[in-house]
């Protein structure tokens, strides 16, 4: 039973907001897109709800919870760069999740290294940058998390494994979960997302069905979103 | 088979329309099993929740129906496939009839046109 409330979340860097006052709220059985320019805020907000950072003012809870030790175990996040000990293979890393997470599937992780044909005795440092990220994302996507926060998930990889993550991403879902996904890459994924987020300069300027927007608008997602960031 | 969706239309919409034609053209037969929301959803690349939203959709207008325990079906209902071929029939005449008038036909030199075609397409595609 996931469920995600965001009340005037900032977040001060210096003496910029990168995240600006921000209220949402995410409901179980969704999956949303959180879609920005560089620099928007997305990755900083994904941060305050993995507990990485510490908001300047406002809350955040997840299933009630303040971000911490607890709400951890229901989080399944990947992050915006590798944060796993590179000299570790795919073996390895495979056997650290599964001592860290009590929700992760070995069994699931192997079978998707497998069909993207990772070598599981190749340590990571000497993988390809695509190959990094289709294993980061295997292992995130292993755990039978709560909440899923995926940031850039499908940045450096080709369309074929894009289309694979985004199967993957489907095929996982569940009622239960919340999935968060953050891209500027609209196009590729706007088919499997339920709700959109736009955010612009820390502050959200958007937040619909993306059936809304197609309704609506009488176009795509990824046109609305060239539309309203318009260089 | 391939799905394609097009820009700025619901796609729940598109996935309607598409089954629809399925359903029309008996490549999903009459009675059939329809696959399971979760493999069509990853079969079309879209959204679970979309594609339950077409589905229901597909039942509200009588086309497949579900049985509490074993699934969905395709409709076995005479009638209603017979009307909705007439239908999809009408859909695809009006549009080609909206085509010639356009390029300055009018109604009696295109009945004439479409008897001169008829006789010209290949002989087993005219018996049929």
């Amino acid at each position: 039973m996931a469920r995600i409330e965001i009340k005037d979340l900032t977040k001060r860097f210096g003496h910029i907001n990168a995240v600006d006052d921000i209220g949402l709220e995410l409901e179980k059985g969704q999956i949303i897109g959180l879609l920005g320019p560089n620099g928007s805020g997305k990755t900083t907000l994904i941060k305050m709800m993995t507990g990485l950072l510490t908001p300047t003012s406002g809350t955040i809870t997840i299933n009630g919870l303040e971000p911490g030790v607890e709400t951890k175990k229901a989080v399944a996040y990947l992050p915006d760069r590798n944060a796993l000990p590179d000299h570790m293979d795919t073996n390895k890393l495979i056997a650290l999740y599964a001592d860290f997470f009590d929700d992760f599937d070995s069994g699931k992780a192997r079978a998707m290294a497998e069909d993207l044909g990772l070598d599981f005795s190749q340590p990571m440092k000497k993988m390809s940058k695509g190959t990094k990220e289709k294993l980061q994302l295997i292992l995130v996507m292993a755990r039978k998390a709560d909440v899923y926060l995926l940031d850039e998930p499908i940045g450096g990889v080709d369309p074929a494994t894009r289309d694979y993550i985004l199967r993957t991403i489907i095929s996982n879902y569940n009622e239960e979960a919340i999935v968060l996904i953050s891209t500027h890459l609209i196009a590729d994924i706007e088919q499997v997302l339920d709700d959109v987020v736009f955010i612009k300069n820390g502050k959200i300027v958007l937040h619909k069905t993306a059936e809304e927007i197609r309704e609506e608008n009488a176009c795509s997602v990824d046109e609305l979103f060239r539309e309203v960031f318009k260089c | 088979m391939e799905w394609n969706f097009k820009n700025g239309i619901p796609i729940y919409q598109q996935i309607v329309d598409e089954m629809t034609m399925r359903i029309a053209s008996g490549s999903y037969a009459p009675g059939a099993k329809l696959p399971s929301v979760r493999d069509l959803a990853m079969d079309a690349g879209v959204n679970p929740n979309t594609m339950q939203r077409a589905l229901a959709e597909l039942e509200r207008r009588g086309l497949v129906f579900s049985e509490r325990t074993s699934g969905r079906f395709v409709t076995k209902e005479v009638a209603v496939l017979r009307k909705l071929h007439e239908e999809l029939a009408r859909v695809y005449f009006d549009e080609f009839a909206a085509k010639l008038m356009k390029i300055g036909m009018s109604a009696t030199e295109i009945s004439e046109s479409i008897g001169k075609w008829i006789s010209e397409l290949p002989a087993q595609k005219a018996a049929e």
